[in-house]
């Protein structure tokens, strides 16, 4: 049984009276040591989602827990302990001088005596790839150099959770690969929870489970797999599909049976040859 | 207008111990009419490079002409505020240039500047409006009020309003979702072929290159690394990573395809749908007569 880490009751949020609602009744949870991926279109409300899971906004309906606490003007202190955000822009979240000031700045804040801030910046720093700019000023870094330094510094107050709200979507092709290959790895060592906020279809491949908003609600729940499979659905609501989907929808209208579930190239390339060597 | 560099060297703070060679003896012509994407990672020059289209910034050496505009180092450009009527530069997330109080107003904003009458710059508006995708009701809003994705339209229809000959791009799609980078594209792509201009893109898109551009330029440390056709360029898989760039999507499926089958896929701008059809007819031919 999984331990639940965040659950949305029937949340709804807008940001003043007369104004639409900018999430309605959306409902869902995310467990310990679990990643997810949530996407959808600009304005579908995924960004909101964030920013109510560490308080940074309240709902005005429902309930948001996380530890089984509700987030409130008394637990945001403890609840933000337990999750940690990565914004957008990488120059909007380095405070530091140096990379290792930078780290050390959200221990700083916690009172992290400094032989432990010291251990944590080395072993955050090598979780990144980092560790060799310790002392390198945050001009000199690439964005996706930024980014990965922020995850450090979240890292470092050991959160349970981190949420990624669009943090490849200024960064060029290189830098987004460093990121997803840095958040891949996080997956894999660390006891901590991910959740990924995007609307690139591509970065939802490595999540266990993906939930889609719409217009303020979870409009589904899914795999990746089972998320791909659904092409013309997603392009209904705005959201482009992969390549590799595109493809095998064009290559079974030729009557070619393809199972349409492919996540990447190597899968489609296999199932191709299995048809082309079963003649 | 024919853009036109030649052996054009820019640096920043010259002569002094943070002198940074920006460009370095960049040659290129661009032919009137064409759309271009210039292409590189951070730092590789592609920004420089369309600060001198404008005569933002001047060359340290070498010299730029755009149509008969000439930039130089040591030349007093008398004719600059011509040369920024006839090249409409889009910056890199314009709606943050928004200011004025009203849609229409912020519109006005360039070509009043440039000495247009009011009546012409009112019969501008009615005309730009629908050819970025907004409708005549927002011109009394506040900008600030609208969508992000409707202030990149009126900051863009304000940079037409002037009537450029060549419109620059910088990353005319970050931070836009799906729908609305192909709505952009889409709508850049109608306007360069409707207003007949030369189009220059920035971009990080090998897709965007790929669907959009007749001519592509490749950036890498201040220099031009590769220029050519997109059906050329794009399909250099080892050139291009050795710059950390990808080639599209399509044909690095088409590689991974021709190395499993030990078939050639040559890559011609192909659909995903043609691409369909050419593997059915590699493999699935033989499927059907089983």
């Amino acid at each position: 049984m999984q331990e639940k880490l965040i659950e949305f009751r029937n949340v709804s949020f807008r940001y003043a009276d007369e104004q639409p609602w900018v999430l309605k009744n959306c409902s869902f949870t995310i467990n310990q040591n679990e990643s997810v991926a949530i996407i959808g279109h600009n304005g579908s409300g995924k960004s909101t989602i964030a920013k109510l899971m560490n308080g940074l906004l309240f709902a005005q309906e429902g309930e948001i827990l996380i530890n089984g606490k509700a987030v409130n003007e008394q637990t945001i202190w403890d609840i933000r302990k337990a999750v940690g955000m990565v914004f957008q822009n990488p120059d909007n979240q380095f405070v530091g001088t140096t990379v290792q000031d930078d780290v050390a700045f959200g221990m700083e804040n916690r009172g992290i005596p400094r032989e432990v801030m010291i251990k944590r910046i080395d072993r955050t720093l090598q979780a990144v790839g980092m560790q060799d700019y310790r002392l390198t000023e945050p001009h000199r870094l690439s964005g996706g150099q930024k980014q990965r330094v922020a995850i450090a510094g979240v890292l470092a107050v050991s959160p349970q959770v981190i949420i990624l709200d669009e943090a490849t979507a200024m960064l060029d092709p290189k830098g987004r690969q460093e990121i997803m290959k840095t958040v891949s790895e996080l997956q894999e060592k660390q006891n901590i929870s991910l959740i990924t906020i995007t609307h690139d279809l591509r970065e939802v491949v490595q999540a266990q489970r993906v939930i889609v908003m719409n217009q303020g609600g979870k409009w589904m729940e899914a795999t990746p797999r089972e998320i791909f499979a659904k092409k013309a659905d997603l392009r209904q609501i705005g959201l482009d599909v992969p390549f590799v989907a595109i493809l095998a929808d064009e290559l079974k209208q030729l009557d070619i049976p393809v199972s349409g579930k492919e996540l990447n190239h190597e899968e489609l390339l296999e199932e191709l040859w299995t048809l082309h060597s079963s003649m | 207008m024919d853009i036109t560099f030649e052996h054009v060297s820019y640096i920043y703070q010259e002569n002094s111990p943070f002198a940074h060679k920006a460009l370095d003896d960049l040659s290129f012509h661009i032919p009137s009419g064409s759309f271009v994407a210039v292409i590189g990672h951070t730092g590789s020059g592609k920004s420089t490079l369309i600060q001198h289209l404008n005569g933002l910034v001047r060359p340290t050496h070498g010299k730029v002409s755009i149509g008969d505009f000439q930039l130089a180092k040591g030349m007093k450009p008398k004719n600059i505020k011509e040369l920024r009527s006839k090249v409409g530069i889009v910056f890199q997330y314009p709606e943050h240039q928004l200011f004025e109080e009203t849609v229409a107003k912020d519109i006005a904003f360039g070509p009043a500047n440039f000495g247009v009458s009011e009546r012409e710059i009112q019969r501008r508006i009615k005309e730009i409006i629908p050819m970025v995708g907004l409708s005549e009701e927002l011109l009394t809003r506040s900008p600030f009020d609208l969508s992000g994705g409707q202030m990149r339209r009126v900051a863009i229809a304000g940079v037409l309003a002037v009537k450029p000959e060549i419109l620059v791009l910088d990353e005319p799609t970050a931070g836009l979702d799906p729908r609305g980078q192909k709505d952009i594209m889409d709508m850049f792509y109608t306007l360069h072929q409707k207003q007949h201009l030369t189009t220059v893109m920035v971009t990080h898109s090998m897709e965007d290159a790929a669907k959009y551009a007749d001519h592509i330029l490749i950036m890498n440390k201040g220099k031009k690394y590769m220029e050519g056709a997109p059906k050329d360029i794009l399909i250099q898989e080892e050139a291009l990573n050795a710059v950390h760039l990808d080639v599209p999507e399509i044909i690095a499926f088409m590689h991974h395809f021709e190395k499993k089958f030990g078939v050639e896929l040559p890559f011609e701008n192909q659909t995903p749908k043609q691409l369909a059809k050419q593997i059915q007819q590699l493999i699935g031919g033989r499927l059907r007569n089983e």
